[in-house]
């Protein structure tokens, strides 16, 4: 993962993840002093800095899981599939891979309805004469949209936090302001809600920028698509669903996947919201437990084998996305 | 009225209902999008006392003093500046190795390119979180853990292949015959990547180099589980994550805002001021 984080990487580069394309190279040439040095530097330097600090770890990683190494001594016994075992019967771990499951499962699908529904209105909400457009004023909500995703997720957690407030909060005052009894309504204590309240600040924070990259994905359909469906009379409804959807499903499939990616991780979230779990752990994340184990109950090799297991769940989630979206397009294929 | 007046009456009236709605959605979201950050800014200038007496109130009088304590007491000006270094020095080092790298890679043909290709993109597909022990300890190995150095490192390492995979394809999209040209004339590699190909980037590296940017200010694990050693040595996400773990009556809550409102106004000028490329980046990402 890169450090600009899963959405800032996203859709740039899975949009061209496929094989590399033949280099426009210069074919076979000489080996001179010139070119040795060149590839020397250019590719050994940053391919080393690589292969240290994030290859090797993620190797070492691997190799840790079937250890029992606490992290605090150098020594350490190989147990197999021992901690894989022990992962199972572990309630913290069972319950923090079921939280992250369904964070996966609801987060992406919420932000990107949401998204649609806003890149819809803002594209194509405008009036039905003349040529094609959005909402009179459709920047200034994009800029106004967009801005939480350049804020540090550490400070948007913090932010929400001081507004859940039980006492001094923003939404418990302003719930009482409409006469409504919140006076001490603990939003981050309450296992019922939490778990939702966590969600929201996720999508609060994604929805802009999945909004404006889909924005940009209806931009590139054609114009003309747009005016014929209109004059064959498709209401605006109808063209979001029906015209702009299938082709634009390839960003949604990129946006399903980081959100995926996203919603697998949310340690800062956590760390920001509930840093010890939440109520009765209903907000517990992996990378919590990773960092616990680690660095606080000196289980180094166990902390790995959950990180195995939440790349594997990543890998396993990122292919069935691919899958998923191979259905759609092929049913979208045959409807058309 | 003419039929003309009358006919253009009816249009108007079936384009208001969905447009006042969209405009409703989206002043609605705009309003929760905007609404936090002004509490907090209002917020920011209050005693503590003040935020829990009357939350939604004007403060009484503009606590300055909240920046102040939040700059010296609570270890956000000494974070700022750390902060500064170490995202300022891995954002040049990771443009000028990404830049390097994904010229090699998309302009020469040469055996394990396309194996380096996919290392790179493993690099950018697996969770940060796998790597975290291994990193801790390969960092104290070579004796960088806890120092800003050894953090900048890492930074550069991790920012590597989203940056190589952004300049890949912009550097295979740079005409040949220019590079040509130079090599007729007889430059260098050196030079022609240098005094040629890298000016002729600029667009995709400023693009790269903004979100780079963000994704580095905004890093939270490798800093909180890697930067632990000296407390001197803290950046502005380890001070907030402190701040969230801090139980409830030791929090100076007015420090707490002002803290937030230092650490946003940075990344709020870089969007105010590149949003039109920020977002245009977003597009060409996705197009391509």
């Amino acid at each position: 993962m890169s450090v600009a984080g899963p959405v800032g990487s996203a859709p740039a580069a899975l949009g061209r993840a496929g094989a590399p394309s033949r280099g426009r190279g210069r074919g076979v040439r000489r080996w001179t002093v010139d070119r040795i040095s060149l590839f020397v530097v250019f590719l050994g330097l940053p391919l080393a800095l690589f292969l240290v600090f994030v290859i090797w770890p993620f190797l070492q990683a691997a190799f840790y899981s079937l250890t029992d190494w606490t992290g605090l001594e150098a020594n350490y016994n190989l147990i197999g599939v021992g901690n894989f075992v022990k992962e199972f019967q572990d309630q913290n771990f069972t319950i923090a891979l079921r939280n992250n499951l369904i964070f996966a499962l609801v987060i992406p699908i919420v932000t990107i309805v949401i998204a649609l529904a806003f890149a819809s209105l803002i594209t194509i909400g405008g009036p039905s004469r003349g040529p094609m457009r959005g909402i009179a004023g459709s920047s200034f909500y994009r800029v106004v949209s967009f801005f939480p995703y350049v804020i540090p997720a550490i400070v948007i957690g913090l932010i929400w936090a001081q507004i859940f407030d039980p006492s001094s909060g923003l939404l418990n005052q302003a719930l009482i302001g409409l006469g409504l009894p919140y006076q001490a309504f603990a939003w981050l204590g309450e296992p019922a809600v939490t778990r939702w309240c966590l969600m929201f600040v996720v999508v609060w924070g994604f929805v802009g920028f999945y909004m404006v990259l889909f924005i940009a994905g209806i931009k590139g359909v054609p114009a003309e698509t747009y005016e014929a469906a209109r004059i064959d009379g498709c209401g605006r409804f109808r063209m979001a669903t029906r015209v702009t959807l299938p082709l634009i499903v390839e960003n949604v499939q990129t946006a399903y996947i980081y959100l995926g990616i996203t919603a697998l991780d949310l340690f800062v979230y956590t760390q920001a919201l509930t840093p010890n779990g939440g109520p009765e752990n209903t907000t517990l994340v992996i990378p919590q437990l990773i960092l616990r184990y680690a660095f606080l109950q000196g289980q180094a090799g166990y902390a790995s084998a959950m990180g195995v297991t939440m790349a594997v769940v990543t890998l396993g989630y990122a292919g069935l996305v691919f899958l998923l979206f191979r259905l759609i397009r092929r049913a979208l294929g045959s409807e058309r | 009225m003419s039929a003309v007046a009358d006919g253009r009456r009816r249009v108007a009236k079936g384009d208001a209902a969905p447009a006042v709605m969209s405009h409703v959605v989206m002043a609605i979201w705009s309003l929760i999008v905007v609404v936090p950050f002004l509490w907090t800014v209002l917020s920011s200038f209050k005693t503590t006392r003040e935020i829990f007496a009357s939350p939604l109130s004007l403060p009484a009088e503009w606590q300055f003093s909240n920046y102040v304590t939040a700059w010296d007491d609570s270890g956000i000006g000494a974070a700022f500046l750390n902060t500064v270094l170490v995202v300022g020095s891995a954002l040049v080092i990771v443009m000028i190795l990404g830049a390097m790298c994904a010229y090699i890679l998309a302009r020469f043909q040469f055996i394990g390119r396309r194996f380096i290709y996919y290392l790179m993109l493993a690099g950018l597909t697996f969770p940060i979180f796998l790597a975290i022990v291994p990193l801790f300890f390969v960092l104290r190995n070579i004796g960088l853990l806890g120092q800003l150095p050894g953090l900048t490192i890492t930074y550069v390492a991790f920012a590597l292949p989203f940056t190589v995979f952004f300049l890949y394809s912009f550097f295979q999209t740079l005409p040949e015959e220019i590079a040509e040209a130079a090599r007729v004339d007889g430059a260098s590699e050196w030079r022609t990547f240098f005094q040629v190909m890298l000016p002729m980037a600029r667009p995709g590296m400023a693009s790269v180099a903004i979100f780079n940017f963000l994704g580095l200010w905004n890093q939270f694990v490798l800093p909180v589980a890697l930067n632990n050693a000296d407390p001197n040595n803290r950046l502005l996400s380890q001070v907030m994550a402190r701040f969230a773990s801090q139980a409830g009556y030791a929090v100076d809550f007015g420090a707490l805002f002002a803290a937030v409102v230092i650490t946003v106004v940075p990344v709020l000028v870089v969007y105010v001021v590149f949003q039109r490329q920020l977002q245009g980046s977003v597009s060409a990402g996705t197009l391509k």
